[in-house]
């Protein structure tokens, strides 16, 4: 099994890099699985962060884009709420790259 | 997630064959499933100690009871038609991506142990013995066929490659050696209820975003219903259609069309799942296990029809299978106490399956569906058959509908269409290069490369005739598109579903839309003024 060196811990990650236990989840987790998607963390990117692990918490799956959009929009502005937005902050695509960050699992299936 | 290869160069001459390159994919091979995923679907965990004997005990196993293997694996003769007819081929120039050699991948082992002279003479008949070497080439070259059968169209003997593709792959998972990205998600389709692992509150909770984006739209209450009891319909779609894009736009199109003409349809949370990935690895007893989840949720509705949305595998298995693993037509086996019950409750004056393109172009021809393709005048669209619905099933009632009935949705829906260069659609379309459970990041590699033919046709028409937009009616398709587009310099949201198209030129009685085409006063009787035009 493969793992991610952050601060001294090891964490275990599957061989696309996807957290195996979502609990090991922190912020410096985040960080470190951030950079290897060659990405720096921003607020807005913890905003987007925030509400998948809100949602996940509640529903045990990610959110499907066009609610991770609306949600995005209702919250932080009409302006902000539109897969454009979602794309510049997370480039491979804010369905995988994201929930990645999140500490979620991947999503499957013909997405 | 940085893909470190080369995008292939658009071609001058797409028909000339390509200079070859031996093993230029030779390194390709997918991420292998964890033993849980194989156990889930009663394959063993990891590969077995006697694996060399199980595959060959497997293999005379299948050959004894598809036919068609056995004749397929004997029948060629080496004349070469097949070879240059495959999207992996064209796009990598690796000689074992001719459908010939992937055949002969298998067909070689075949020879050593089921024929008299590869037994005895093994040199002289190109027959091999099943080493590791070769059961990892297997694993390599099987995962670089989308089973898209377009070289089978060519050849002299139809000799069908996606079934020597299934076979071989169910012979691996046999003997331990299956892919994840299959594997895993048939897991979650047998206990969750669908690819994605949607579990119900949250199926329902998105659904509940979409009907708001709905009436935002069109100032109509669209519903999404879900494990309606006593619904007429039961609409089995991917799982996709809930989550990805451009895939929720062609829900949102059903939904509409449902809504119009009237119709108590239903979402099951049980069977939300179109996908049965057991026809990728060739395992009859998971596409049965797959498949009787939507008999249980039809059966538990009640419903009366069952109907499949935007998915290209689906309608194969649905189109072919589905009545005889399950009931979902006529065929069921005597002793099939409830795929007869089934069959007893379904109405039959109606197709059973009945693919959504069939329902909404009747609906069209019955003159209850008003559309306004000016709505659509952004747009010139073409369409992209797939690979499946194409050559492995119909549509409607008469020879070519599959081609035919999305073809006439789009043309009512939209004033600009045009079609790609005939080499490349229709029964001699091409694979969007994701299909047959290749549609995995870590084949991302073989997918651009195999989606080469079609982005140089679909690049033609947007170029030379002004083309904006292609239309699917599947959910790899779509996600394959989206994703690989890109790196042929093609945006991403040039491909759309066929139902999106539909639905934003269906003019909804009652909507805010026919209030501004009708003029805002008395509208009410314009519609029906406008119902009878069109009746």
């Amino acid at each position: 099994m493969a793992t991610m060196d952050v601060a001294g811990n090891s964490v275990e990650v599957d061989e696309e890099g996807y957290l195996t236990n979502i609990n090991d989840w922190d912020k410096d987790v985040a960080i470190e699985l951030a950079k290897s998607e060659n990405l720096e963390m921003t607020e807005s990117h913890w905003e987007v962060i925030e509400f998948l692990r809100e949602y996940y918490q509640e529903y045990q799956i990610a959110p499907a884009v066009r609610v991770l959009t609306k949600a995005i929009g209702k919250k932080l502005g009409p302006e902000k709420g539109n897969s454009k937005y979602l794309y510049e902050l997370f480039p491979y695509g804010p369905a995988k790259q994201a929930c990645k960050i999140a500490g979620l699992p991947k999503p499957t299936g013909c997405i | 997630m940085a893909a470190d290869f080369q995008t292939p160069e658009f071609r001058e001459y797409p028909a000339v064959p390509n200079k070859l390159v031996p093993d230029a994919t030779a390194h390709l091979s997918p991420f292998v499933a964890k033993p849980d995923h194989n156990e889930k679907l009663g394959f063993p965990g990891e590969l077995v100690d006697n694996w060399h004997d199980k595959a060959i005990e497997k293999m005379g196993d299948l050959l004894g009871k598809y036919r068609g293997l056995q004749v397929f694996l004997d029948a060629c003769v080496k004349c070469g038609s097949c070879t240059d007819k495959c999207h992996y081929f064209q796009g990598t120039s690796d000689p074992k991506n001719m459908p010939v050699a992937r055949q002969d991948l298998l067909r070689s082992v075949y020879r050593r142990h089921f024929t008299f002279a590869g037994k005895y003479f093994p040199k002289l008949v190109g027959a091999r013995e099943l080493d590791r070497e070769v059961l990892d080439e297997w694993y390599s070259y099987f995962h670089q066929c989308s089973q898209c059968r377009r070289c089978s169209v060519f050849c002299p003997y139809g000799i069908d490659t996606a079934e020597i593709s299934m076979a071989a792959r169910e012979i691996l998972d046999t003997v331990g050696y299956g892919q994840k990205y299959c594997n895993e998600i048939l897991g979650k389709v047998q206990t969750v209820g669908n690819n994605l692992g949607l579990p119900g509150p949250a199926l329902k909770a998105t659904m509940a975003e979409f009907e708001e984006e709905m009436e935002d739209d069109t100032g109509l209450p669209i519903k999404l219903p879900i494990d309606v009891q006593g619904a007429d319909v039961l609409l089995i779609t991917p799982s996709a259609d809930f989550f990805a894009e451009p895939h929720i736009d062609g829900l949102m199109g059903y939904a509409k069309v449902f809504h119009e003409a009237g119709i108590n349809w239903t979402l099951s949370s049980y069977a939300a799942e179109a996908a049965n990935f057991s026809m990728f690895i060739g395992s009859y007893s998971n596409m049965k296990t797959v498949a009787e989840r939507i008999r249980t949720a039809a059966l538990d509705l009640g419903v009366k029809r069952i109907m499949v949305g935007e998915c290209g595998h689906a309608w194969r298995v649905a189109y072919s299978f589905w009545n005889t693993v399950a009931g979902v037509g006529s065929g069921a086996a005597e002793d099939d106490e409830y795929g007869q019950k089934l069959q007893k409750q379904l109405d039959h004056r109606y197709p059973i399956p009945q693919h959504i393109c069939e329902f909404t172009h009747g609906l069209l021809q019955e003159g209850k569906l008003r559309l306004d393709p000016a709505a659509n005048d952004h747009r010139t669209v073409t369409f992209h058959d797939s690979c499946n619905v194409a050559r492995a099933s119909r549509m409607g009632d008469k020879p070519g509908g599959q081609f035919d009935i999305p073809r006439a949705l789009l043309k009512a829906a939209c004033n600009n269409y045009v079609d790609m260069d005939p080499d490349t659609i229709r029964e001699v379309t091409y694979c969007c290069g994701g299909g047959g459970g290749l549609l995995t990041d870590d084949l991302m590699e073989i997918r651009v490369k195999g989606a080469l033919p079609r982005m140089e046709a679909l690049k033609d028409v947007m170029q030379n005739q002004g083309v904006t937009n292609m239309a699917a009616i599947c959910a790899i398709c779509k996600a394959q598109f989206a994703k690989v587009m890109p790196y042929f310099d093609i945006p991403m949201d040039t491909i759309l579903s066929t139902h999106q198209i539909v639905g934003d030129a269906l003019v909804l009685t009652g909507s805010t839309q026919e209030t501004a085409l009708d003029g805002g006063d008395d509208s009410s009787e314009k519609t029906e003024e406008a119902a009878e035009a069109t009746e």
